[in-house]
């Protein structure tokens, strides 16, 4: 079937463009266009308006839908770190090696051939951050990619992103045996590390005969220090996003916040630190996990309500299901107070946004990269479908889902 | 609908609905869209609650009569209470025993937490029949229990037959494929697997040579001494064997892979038990097979395949390949697997791969009383069967459509216009002490 779908694209590579029309149109930068069009050329949209206004050659294929959004965007997961198999020989999402290993890359562990990334791409997904799962303090850094197979340099948007933390109940869970068991630990690690990072970050202005070597991980912190680099802070508890904020604000660091199950009991508090959120799934075997056990329905609308930005995670899934869809977790939010547009905002631009690539992506805008999807309904009711996804032009998916 | 106050729970007063000195029976409900299930959907219909039964259900308004509590849920639509088949709420702590593999004589009601706060999101979820299960970490994990989930405080009051001792009050678990597969006296392989699960049936057949009659075997060992002509003595771990093979208690077999689902339908030719098939991930491999053999399926509908071997080729269109072939479908949470809150979404989600609304709707109530053999009872709006109902806002698969009442046996156990409740509905387990306490 891939390989049909392949050929397919093939054939509209070669006619340089195509058409995709849809009863409404949601831009999501602009209102929304009922007989609208987007024009797609080389992989980027070159236009897009009401049916009326705009121009094609008659020989473009021409896609033909209910609803056509942006491509949904996954702001922070594990699929292609985690293969569906769940054994241990597809399952790179924590290394055990050290609670501080700010020195690992997603790129080097993501398999786009994973059967979870298609999964997830059939849904309407064209974009998945992934990052190591919440686990180590200092866990590693993410990678952006589209939902492509392919090699990962091909696919990937942004090959070396943020640096993951983590804090609360999985990161007192260390692998060492001196590591941390405690809130109180682990936050000191996090510190004392940072503290190093700044160490590190003058002496390597030293001459160079008094230099310290190349520190791979420490360097990733510099540069989250100067401001060239971003942090995810997986948390959920209250207490343990207040961590968080304190220690952004004591280092001076650029954070978001993840997961953040207990995002709604401060909210004001993120909201004046400036920070934006990625609400964490809630289907998530929640009576389980102590910290998340104040789970709401209404995380979303309540972060919403007093401006913090915000998009939507998969996560990470220990069992079955091995990913969530993040189409169906942002439903929920839809359906419990933030309603369809602002939902729909926070799984497109405004994920775009929080992860700093609003310039090319998250919306239906001429200039952009053209991750569409057609559904045949609104996007968050479970009956609909997503019936083409189209990634950089490529439509990787016309069968409905 | 149910509140703590030092550590003794009481039910609350049904304060929101209708005044509560206004209340009483008979209850009419009316301007409801009714979906009875088996029976077309009445617009602007009328429900007549009375003795926690269905009195009557129908379009005349001439039967509402002046000493009825009459209720105006126009707007709203009344579908039966949800029926999950599969379900470790209120008991998800005592799931797996580790005391061997085959444990026939365990019963999920010695498990039961009637105070647990998961009834209450279950309830919440539109849920009023459970079957609570022991896990699948057990060839056979023990006697699974057959619940309503009424406002109460012990495991007996929730259960839907009348005697523990002298009822069937649930059916039996059983599993076979990777959870019950590993070291320390569990089966290494799925040959041993069928092999000890084919000699714990023979062992029942040995017992039930015990009991010439059809009379099931008694277990109140502790009135025998009363009794003038003692049967046999009572044997707990082999008399819920009996009543499998004379067809008294249903086996619930957890099932995922294409082999593993076909031994499981030889196991139940061999030895002529009532089968439910649980979970199937493989249906799709099978179904022909399936409809040949006359099972049940009760089908999970997660988000996505993997996380462990046997669930890799999982397909959302189980559901509507086996609806074609008449196979009996229905769903299960298998809390906590899944949310009982979403329960819902199972049925949405198997439309949206093709099955009918009907056959979705069916599956969430009447097939799953039906696999529980209470299907005279409960799972249809019908005259005379209990009166367990869920007043929706809107269609029941569309995902903004909020559950705002669930009714047991007449009386109301959620109510989304209960702040309360409300908590239970959106929120965690203990959500209602913290919520929406704000940091400022």
């Amino acid at each position: 079937m891939i390989g049909i779908l392949w050929l397919g694209l093939g054939l509209a590579a070669a006619q340089n463009g195509f058409v995709i029309k849809g009863d409404q149109v949601h831009t999501v930068s602009g209102p929304v266009i009922d007989n609208g069009v987007v024009v797609v050329v080389d992989g980027r949209i070159q236009s897009v308006g009401s049916v009326q206004d705009i121009q094609w050659p008659e020989d473009w294929p021409v896609y033909h839908g209910s609803v056509v959004v942006p491509g949904l965007i996954d702001a922070m997961g594990t699929a292609g770190l985690t293969g569906a198999n769940n054994q241990g020989f597809d399952q790179d999402h924590r290394d055990g090696e050290s609670d501080l290993q700010p020195a690992l890359r997603a790129l080097d562990a993501y398999n786009p051939h994973d059967s979870l990334v298609e999964w997830v791409r059939g849904y309407g997904v064209t974009t998945l951050h992934v990052g190591p799962s919440p686990g180590s303090p200092v866990g590693g850094r993410t990678l952006l990619t589209h939902t492509l197979g392919g090699s990962v340099d091909e696919v990937a948007i942004i090959e070396d992103g943020f640096v993951v933390f983590s804090l609360g109940e999985p990161a007192k869970r260390s692998r060492s045996r001196s590591g941390p068991r405690s809130r109180m630990g682990s936050a000191a690690i996090v510190r004392q590390m940072l503290y190093e990072a700044k160490q590190y970050q003058s002496r390597r202005r030293l001459p160079l005969a008094d230099r310290p070597p190349l520190d791979l991980g420490l360097q990733a912190l510099v540069e989250l220090l100067e401001g060239k680099r971003r942090a995810v802070f997986h948390a959920h508890r209250a207490d343990d996003l207040l961590t968080a904020l304190r220690i952004a604000d004591e280092f001076g660091l650029n954070i978001v916040l993840a997961g953040a199950t207990e995002g709604y009991l401060v909210r004001d508090r993120i909201a004046q630190a400036d920070v934006s959120v990625i609400v964490g799934p809630i289907m998530a075997h929640s009576r389980f996990a102590g910290e998340r056990r104040n789970a709401t329905f209404e995380n979303a609308a309540l972060l919403s309500e007093v401006g913090v930005p915000l998009a939507f995670m998969s996560g990470y899934q220990g069992y079955v299901p091995k990913v969530r869809v993040v189409l169906w977790e942002a439903a929920i939010a839809a359906a419990n107070g933030l309603g369809p547009h602002t939902t729909l905002e926070a799984l497109t631009l405004g994920a775009a946004r929080i992860l700093g690539v609003d310039d090319t992506l998250g919306s239906l805008d001429p200039g952009k990269v053209a991750d569409v999807v057609i559904y045949d309904g609104d996007p968050f009711q479970y009956t609909s479908h997503a019936c083409l996804v189209v990634i950089a032009g490529v439509v990787v998916s016309d069968t409905c889902r | 609908m149910k509140i703590a106050e030092g550590g003794f729970v009481t039910v609350l007063t049904f304060l929101y609905l209708v005044n509560a000195m206004a209340w009483a029976d008979p209850i009419a409900l009316v301007g409801a869209r009714v979906i009875p299930v088996g029976e077309p959907p009445i617009e602007s219909g009328v429900l007549i609650v009375e003795g926690g039964q269905v009195a009557s259900v129908g379009s005349d308004r001439a039967v509402v009569t002046a000493e009825m509590t009459v209720i105006d849920v126009s707007g709203k639509v009344i579908i039966p209470g949800l029926v999950d088949t599969h379900s470790h709420i209120a008991a998800s702590n005592d799931l797996n025993d580790s005391g061997g593999p085959m444990l026939p004589g365990l019963s999920a009601v010695d498990a039961i937490d009637a105070t647990d706060p998961s009834i209450q999101i279950a309830q919440a979820g539109g849920i009023t029949t459970v079957n609570i299960m022991p896990g699948s970490g057990n060839l056979m994990g023990g006697q699974t229990a057959y619940v309503k989930l009424r406002d109460v405080s012990t495991v007996d009051e929730m259960l839907i037959c009348s005697d523990r001792w002298e009822d069937v009050c649930g059916g039996m678990k059983m599993a076979n494929g990777t959870n019950p597969q590993g070291g320390g006296g569990y089966p290494g392989t799925r040959m041993m697997t069928a092999l000890r699960q084919r000699q714990i049936f023979i062992r029942g057949e040995d017992r039930e040579k015990a009991f010439p009659s059809q009379t099931p075997p008694p277990r109140r060992w502790w009135q025998r001494a009363s009794q003038p002509s003692s049967p046999p003595k009572p044997n707990l771990e082999s008399d819920p064997l009996v009543e499998i093979l004379r067809g008294q208690r249903i086996v619930h077999f957890h099932t995922h892979r294409a082999d593993d689902i076909v031994t499981a339908m030889r196991l139940a030719e061999e030895f002529e038990f009532e089968l439910v098939l649980h979970h199937v991930s493989e249906a799709w491999k099978v179904a022909d097979e399936i409809a040949a053999s006359g099972v049940s399926c009760s089908l999970i509908v997660i988000d996505s395949p993997g996380g462990k071997e046997e669930a890799l080729e999982i397909s959302m269109r189980n559901g509507v390949l086996l609806e074609e072939l008449d196979v009996p479908v229905a769903f299960h949470t298998d809390d906590p697997i899944l949310d009982s809150r979403l329960f819902l979404r199972s049925g949405g989600l198997a439309i949206r791969a093709g099955m009918s609304q009907e056959g979705a709707l069916e599956a969430l109530t009447i097939r799953g009383a039906e696999m529980l053999g209470l299907q005279d009872q409960i799972g249809s709006l019908e005259v005379g069967k209990d009166a367990d109902f869920v007043v929706l806002s809107g269609d029941p698969f569309d995902v903004y459509t909020k559950v705002e009442q669930t009714w047991v046996d007449g009386v109301p156990v959620f109510d989304r216009a209960d702040p309360d409740d409300r908590q239970w509905a959106v929120g965690g387990d203990e959500v209602g002490e913290r919520y929406p306490e704000v940091v400022q």
